[in-house]
């Protein structure tokens, strides 16, 4: 390790950082339905996925040995290409969560990389057939695959409870089993997501000559990554939780075990088989099939629309601040240190605008209108603040809006009885 | 370019079989439960039914564990 270099340091700075917005950006993926069926208090669900996050990232290395081996030419790469694909990742999780849009964050950084690796060695050095079966192809799939699995198992579910499964034992179950399903989202996101992170350090530190070609990562890139994911889970994307959680649909604790079933069982089966499939992009589908499978359910299409456009974006988006940054880094040191101050000064910016209007834990749950971090958004907030008073008691709120759901049930028969 | 159309069929045949499967053994579970729990409010008990909502749950239970090994391998 003596050949470590500064912009060597720099990149497994950034790639931690990068590996932190991954964290908050994708805690929506596990805990947003929990949180909004109230199975879990926002903060004890967040933690849960941290610690699952952690555990994850020591589970296996496979990931990040296909990161480090795949999609690029590991002969054109130099470290600077690596902290320039960061900075358009980075970037593009910031903003995405600015204005609260579930996006993946796989795509993101490889996007990014692609960007990057285009700036410094010519198309030639991107595999474009791997870039269509790696990652067009798995996010259209994904979706579709995860909510036609949630429509039906919602479908199902409700058929087959109704009428039969009323009261407190079949609430507590419900929770039960979707607290069981979020907490193996987590995990299978802990063993994906973390190993991303280190497979794109060991990358860096191939490319700058500090391990041999083709090793495994050394333990602290494997410490250090799966803490810094932990680290962005816990402190929680609650943009993006209010948008996955309350925004795509109205979710019941049997809606959201019936979603959360379906993202595990398609991250976990699509990674087994070999065909690997974004968490996020599997959630938001399983999410509106789920809250289309019951009946006089509704899916708002509109916040929708702009989550697939944020989709469609991410990787050029990324791809583009990854060349940019890429080609200002080529002009030495200077340009290296350039980007650096930028990243840190956009990360920032994004921050103190996101202070304008803050989402956390105790207002994760007010469903407001359609937009997100628009104007008319702001306002709605703004008003829903100004009427419930005191923030501790959403969590109770929204426990005593679930609890109506089997009394309508209960009251239909009743009703065709006459 | 070759896409793995056979590998993508699988993952969505496997996924929608597992996820309504577990799911509905999961709900026949409750609805045992439930059933058990009215019985005990008036006054029985459904052995029967408890019986059968643990065999569903220890079912869901299996196929958890087999997705956890799935992770860990």
């Amino acid at each position: 390790m003596e050949s470590f270099s500064l912009i060597l340091a720099i990149v497994v700075v950034t790639a931690l950082a990068f590996d932190f917005t991954n964290g908050f950006h994708d805690t929506a993926n596990a805990m947003a339905t929990t949180i909004s069926t109230g199975a879990l208090k926002p903060k004890v669900a967040v933690a849960m996925s941290a610690v699952l996050n952690l555990v994850g990232a020591f589970l296996s290395v496979e990931v990040a040995n296909t990161i480090s081996k795949g999609l690029v030419d590991e002969s054109g790469i130099r470290p600077e290409v690596i902290f320039a694909a960061l900075v358009g990742a980075i970037l593009w999780n910031l903003l995405t969560w600015l204005v609260g849009l579930p996006s993946s964050s796989s795509h993101a950084l490889m996007g990014g990389l692609i960007g990057a690796t285009i700036a410094s060695a010519g198309t030639g050095a991107v595999h474009g057939d791997v870039l269509v079966t790696k990652v067009l192809i798995p996010a259209i799939a994904a979706p579709i695959v995860a909510g036609i699995a949630a429509m039906l198992a919602t479908r199902l579910s409700y058929r087959l409870s109704a009428r039969r499964a009323e009261g407190k034992a079949a609430e507590k179950g419900f929770r039960a089993g979707q607290i069981a399903s979020a907490g193996l989202v987590s995990l299978a996101h802990g063993t994906n997501d973390a190993q991303k992170t280190m497979g794109i350090i060991t990358l860096a530190l191939v490319a700058g000559g500090a391990v041999a070609p083709d090793s495994d990562p050394p333990v602290w890139v494997i410490l250090s990554a799966g803490l810094a994911i932990a680290l962005g889970t816990y402190l929680g994307g609650w943009r993006i939780i209010r948008t996955m959680g309350k925004g795509l649909t109205d979710l019941q604790p049997q809606q959201g075990f019936a979603a959360q079933t379906s993202a595990a069982t398609v991250i976990l089966a699509s990674s087994h088989l070999g065909f690997s499939l974004s968490t996020t992009h599997s959630v938001s589908g399983s999410v509106m099939g789920a809250g289309l499978g019951r009946k006089g359910g509704v899916v708002r299409w509109s916040t929708a629309t702009r989550m697939f456009v944020a989709w469609g974006l991410t990787l050029p988006a990324a791809a583009l601040v990854g060349a940019v940054a890429e080609w200002v880094t080529g002009f030495g040191d200077w340009g290296t240190a350039l980007v650096a101050v930028f990243l840190i000064a956009s990360s920032a910016a994004i921050w103190v605008v996101s202070r304008r209007e803050v989402i956390d834990h105790t207002n994760v749950n007010d469903v407001e209108g359609d937009g997100t971090a628009e104007e008319p958004a702001g306002v709605v907030t703004t008003a829903i603040a100004a009427v419930t008073p005191p923030p501790a008691g959403t969590v109770t709120d929204d426990l005593t809006a679930t609890i109506p759901s089997p009394a309508e049930v209960t009251a239909k028969p009743s009703a065709t009885a006459l | 370019m070759k896409i793995d159309w056979a590998a993508l069929g699988s993952v969505f045949g496997v996924s929608l079989v597992i996820t309504v499967a577990m799911v509905g053994v999961f709900t026949l579970g409750i609805v045992g439960l439930s059933r058990h729990e009215r019985a005990v409010a008036q006054g029985g008990s459904a052995a029967p039914a408890v019986a059968g909502a643990y065999a569903c749950f220890a079912a869901c239970a299996a196929v958890v564990a087999y997705g956890i090994y799935l992770i860990v391998a």
